[in-house]
């Protein structure tokens, strides 16, 4: 029997960005709130302390921060008939586990989507005609408008605290900033952050080139901030350890350095770790959740946690999951085409090319996760879809992320993999390459989806989530057009050499090598429950007191990075929560 | 429990000269961070080294199959001189060797198509175990006898074999060489606390500060190639 503890008002699952930020927000009106979260409590010190932290193989190579395949991972295939197998370790994508989730071990990559993004179904129709869109694609509009979220994105990068610069601010072009963006209400929070040579090198080409390079929207301090919860940044130092690590220098915006000290002073708030959510418990009708089931690992128990509210802020992946094994919504069927759970699971569409160059230093241990120009020349809003044969888009990116030379060691074409010329090739080529990298979208299909697999199971008995997904010819004609633009500006800036790494038509999905962590979809946000799990307020079709936050919302992926767009639509739905929900519970749609 | 497995701490030795004197020079110039796990703990020739995974005839293996994946001659140090065999020999005896993070729960399909990645039953202790075991008998039916035996260009032939997995093994093993390879490059560069990279001489060799973290200046365009001046330090606070 399961222990049953006392209600609460609200129960959170996952306390990375979209659960702080709920937690947070509802603790402002006085509700008494319970957080749970699977994995380890973390914080700047002792967790991402200096020099700890700052260990590439705990962190970088053996995962240190992310979630442990050991007690939650996935099945993968690549089409229906095939037999889907364990991910047995890490490597494609890297969901975080503990506290502050995956929002403490990211690059703080931060945008906003394109207001012709949000309602991609609707701007392919209208410019190009319906049928250009392939007939297994199944993009969608997401039933929310760029206009309507602009204050929530401003918001959202307010309290992060974003170093950048705007390029369209209410309209009018801004010099420096990203021109093809939708209109901002004001300024970035901070300045840009500095920039390397090799970034520099690629502006001043892209420039030369007609093409219009800004500095990467960065979710890392370029001077001291303090937010609206009062919760204070210091200038970042360029330590190079970014992505995979906690920041050493409460320079990087987490959960941790953004919210978390702060809502810990609310006596209405209180959080568990270790407390892995099994199950999202529903009355007899099915109408309304009841509370969750979780794990307490400390007690080894099962407990029932009952709660007027349930808030799934779990990655995207695990929302999907719950809402499968807890029978929240119809899942999706791709042979009858019924259902809408585990429905437009998307990926993003990576590649990129190396440039090196014999007599430059780019010492590339100097940088941050967001150190990067870029441009968006080729953004989904710039490009002739019907003219190219292919409906999506992407920002190239030269990027100084760090030099850590287990795994960010580049070689030229060449060189081999080990021997005396890999121990030759090392030593002349450490420091000396350039990238310039694609961050794409990647649409959304009927056979690409989510469901339980039918043969693995997790340490609770629960089947694993099985992953149905391939590569499709649309969106790798996207990232071949890309390839074309990039090695155009990489041979312009005349390196010793340059070796491109992009998917060719046939390339399947491989597991093995780390792409990104932008697993989107699975509970598509829509105006019809036909095809969506959630409506505009991210709130479930079915119960009316489950809302989904997180990129499992998005009804196709991006070309940018899901956190601005993600945190956006959670400053979205708390308000319409604290505005219009709590006052009288029920369908906001 | 990470804590514990991926710091396990590295056997002590007896005290080499050579290491006496290199501990002495480091504590002085550090008297302020006496405070680090190993302190600055004399390490001894690999010779002396006894390893906690591996048997005398596995050990023997690892010493000459790095030094080819990365030989001493030339520039910079090779496996053995930055200890990445002793590295490689802890990870395996702890939770890596163990696969304690990874999802090994049957069915099992190791012929599966690479792309779905690793599927082996083995965690990597056992995967370099029997490797170990099939490699070196593949190296005494071709080559006529165990792979340390062989000349280096003959070494170098049979790892090129076992990289294009032209030996036999079963699919179980298949990993076998990427591991090896992988788990080396780590040894090489990761930092000391880890049992290779000794003295951080393969940082040294490329450039790589190491655990300094901290280069807010080095963005100013008047840095623009110009080398940077400062050789690593190392979690423990060790410099070279």
């Amino acid at each position: 029997m399961a222990r049953r503890d006392p209600k609460k008002d609200v129960v959170i699952i996952g306390l990375g960005w979209t659960g702080s930020i709920a937690g947070i927000e509802l603790a402002k009106e006085g509700l008494d709130i319970l957080a749970l979260e699977r994995g380890a409590d973390r914080d700047t010190v002792p967790d991402f302390q200096y020099p700890n932290v700052a260990d590439e193989l705990r962190y970088g190579v053996r995962y240190g921060f992310m979630q442990k395949p050991a007690k939650s991972t996935v099945t993968l295939r690549h089409g229906q008939n095939d037999t889907a197998l364990p991910m047995r370790h890490l490597g494609s994508f890297l969901p975080g586990d503990g506290v502050g989730g995956a929002g403490m071990h990211w690059n703080g990559n931060t945008w906003r989507p394109q207001a012709e993004e949000l309602r991609l179904k609707s701007y392919v129709t209208e410019e190009f005609g319906a049928d250009i869109i392939p007939e297994d694609m199944t993009i969608q509009d997401w039933g929310v408008s760029y206009e309507e979220l602009e204050p929530y994105f401003d918001r959202f990068e307010y309290m992060l605290g974003i170093s950048g610069q705007a390029g369209n601010l209410g309209g009018k072009t801004v010099p420096g900033g990203n021109p093809f963006e939708a209109p901002r209400s004001r300024e970035f929070p901070m300045k840009p952050l500095q920039m390397q040579l090799g970034p520099r090198m690629f502006r001043d080409k892209a420039e030369e080139l007609g093409l219009h390079p800004f500095p990467m929207p960065a979710a890392i301090a370029s001077e001291s901030y303090v937010n609206e919860y009062g919760m204070q940044l210091g200038p970042c130092n360029y330590c190079g350890f970014c992505e995979r690590y906690g920041c050493l220098n409460y320079s990087k915006s987490s959960p941790q350095t953004c919210i978390l000290d702060a809502l810990k002073r609310y006596d209405n708030f209180s959080y568990r770790t270790h407390c892995e959510v099994l199950k999202v418990e529903l009355s007899a009708d099915g109408k309304t959740a009841t509370g969750v089931t979780y794990f307490d690992e400390a007690a080894q128990e099962e407990v029932f946690q009952p709660a007027d509210l349930v808030i799934m802020a779990a990655y995207s992946l695990h929302n999907t999951h719950l809402c499968l094994l807890s029978g929240i919504g119809k899942p999706y069927d791709p042979v009858k085409g019924e259902g809408v759970v585990g429905r437009n699971y998307a990926y993003q569409m990576t590649g990129g090319t190396k440039a090196f160059f014999e007599d430059v230093e780019f010492n590339p241990f100097v940088g941050s996760g967001s150190s990067a120009y870029v441009i968006d020349d080729y953004g989904t809003n710039q490009i002739d879809f019907a003219a190219e044969g292919f409906i999506g888009g992407g920002y190239i990116h030269a990027s100084q992320l760090n030099g850590q030379p287990i795994r960010n060691l580049p070689l030229p074409a060449g060189v081999p993999s080990w021997g005396a010329g890999w121990k030759k090739g090392v030593k002349d080529w450490y420091g000396h390459s350039l990238g310039v990298s694609l961050h794409g979208s990647n649409m959304s299909y009927r056979d690409c989806y989510l469901d339980l697999d039918p043969t693995y199971t997790d340490r609770h008995g629960r089947p694993l989530l099985r992953m149905t997904f391939d590569w499709k010819d649309n969106d790798i004609r996207m990232s071949q057009f890309m390839k074309e633009k990039i090695e155009r500006v990489v041979e312009e800036l005349n390196p010793t050499s340059f070796k491109s790494s992009y998917k060719d038509i046939g390339a399947r999905y491989d597991i093995r090598p780390y792409q990104s962590t932008h697993n989107v979809g699975g509970t598509a946000m829509g105006t019809d429950p036909a095809t969506s799990v959630i409506n505009r307020y991210q709130q479930s079709w079915d119960v009316h007191n489950v809302f989904l936050l997180g990129a499992g919302s998005f009804p196709q992926n991006l070309q940018y990075n899901p956190t601005g767009a993600l945190g956006g639509l959670t400053y979205w739905t708390l308000d319409a929560i604290r505005r219009d929900y709590l006052s009288a519970p029920g369908p906001l749609v | 429990m990470l804590e514990r497995t991926l710091y396990m701490s590295i056997p002590t030795f007896k005290l080499s000269r050579r290491g006496f004197m290199a501990a002495g020079m480091a504590g002085t110039a550090l008297v302020t961070l006496a405070q680090h796990p190993f302190g600055h703990a004399a390490v001894p020739d690999l010779a002396d080294y006894v390893p906690v995974f591996f048997s005398a005839n596995e050990w023997t293996f690892i010493n000459a199959a790095t030094s080819r994946l990365i030989p001493s001659d030339g520039e910079g140090p090779g496996a053995l001189e930055a200890r990445v065999p002793v590295f490689i020999d802890l990870q395996l005896a702890g939770d890596f060797g163990a696969a304690a993070d990874w999802y090994m729960n049957a069915p099992h399909n190791p012929s599966a198509n690479p792309l779905m990645g690793f599927q082996s039953p083995l965690p990597p202790a056992d995967i370099y175990r029997q490797g170990i075991l099939y490699f070196d008998d593949w190296c005494k039916e071709t080559h006529g006898s165990a792979f340390e035996s062989l000349d280096a260009a003959t070494q170098d032939l049979a790892l090129v074999a076992l990289e294009k997995g032209d030996v036999g093994l079963p699919d179980n093993l298949r990993d076998f060489f990427a591991l090896l390879l992988q788990n080396t490059k780590e040894g090489y560069f990761s930092d000391p606390r880890y049992g290779g990279n000794h003295g951080m001489a393969a940082w040294v060799y490329i450039g790589f500060p190491g655990a300094r973290a901290s280069f807010l200046e080095w963005n100013d365009p008047a840095m623009d190639n110009v080398i940077y001046p400062l050789g690593p330090v190392s979690i423990s606070g060790e410099r070279a």
